[in-house]
């Protein structure tokens, strides 16, 4: 398991797109699971830092993960305000263009992303964020043709 | 993130390469914004060079349209879309908002 703190800016988003991607890899996952992981991330630190900490530079987003073959485990840790997946309404996805409100986006894209996603509040320790990705079975990849290694 | 735009005879074309997220939105939605509040209702966004989107560059483009088809006045049609662009607009509902085209040339042509 790797650990890395990241600054709670936007443009750490890059890096932890990146740190997670090499851990994706390791996980063997395939390559539609590794840009899920990529955009889950992604839409979980723009979280942490637009609601969790309110803002760019009030803390690190600590990036962690664990591997299994065909299984990635994403923890990020955060020591801003606690968040309650509750509180976030879910977006109005069939509402029409001018009624259509910003917001709860994020949390709707992690959660269609990967199998699990799961927030707990610890006081002094924060915010933790658990998700988990795992490789569909081949015949549920139907759409996915598998790289053929010469 | 690389923008660039083109004034052509009947639309303005915007093209956009690298990764949509957070840290570059913001640049996107004011380079278009800066265009649309010079009168021009008629956009097309060439995404054939983009790799990476989030909801952040997604609420971009739908910002944009609602600018746009105010008042009847225009739209933001779209062209060059992958596969994974085409899925991130499909999760969030935005496909209905939004004419797609393959081809560049064909959404310069819809107007």
């Amino acid at each position: 398991m790797r650990s890395i703190a990241f600054p709670g800016k936007f443009s750490s988003l890059d890096d932890i797109r990146d740190f997670y991607t090499e851990a994706a890899k390791e996980a063997e996952l395939d390559k539609k699971s590794i840009y899920d992981v990529q955009l889950a991330v992604d839409e979980a630190a723009s979280n942490i830092i637009d609601h969790a900490y309110e803002g760019e530079g009030k803390g690190e987003i600590e990036c962690s993960y664990q591997v299994s073959p065909g299984k990635l485990e994403v923890v990020m840790r955060d020591q801003g305000k606690a968040f309650n997946p509750k509180t976030v309404k879910r977006p109005n996805l069939k509402a029409n263009l001018n009624n259509r409100k910003q917001g709860g986006l994020g949390l709707h894209f992690m959660r269609s992303l990967m199998d699990s996603v799961e927030f707990t509040f610890n006081g002094q320790g924060g915010n933790v964020l658990r998700m988990v990705k795992t490789n569909k079975e081949p015949e549920e990849q139907s759409e996915q043709p598998t790289e053929r290694q010469e | 993130m690389e923008i660039k735009h083109e004034s052509l005879k009947r639309c303005v074309l915007f093209t956009v390469e690298g990764r949509i997220d957070s840290s570059t939105a913001p640049d996107l939605q004011q380079k278009i914004n800066g265009i649309i509040d010079q009168g021009n209702f008629k956009v097309v966004v060439d995404l054939r060079g983009v790799d990476f989107i989030s909801s952040a560059g997604l609420w971009v483009l739908v910002n944009a349209q609602k600018k746009c088809k105010r008042f009847n006045r225009g739209e933001v049609v779209l062209s060059g879309v992958s596969q994974r662009v085409r899925d991130a607009l499909n999760l969030a509902g935005f496909i209905p908002y939004f004419n797609i085209y393959d081809d560049t040339a064909k959404a310069v042509g819809s107007f």
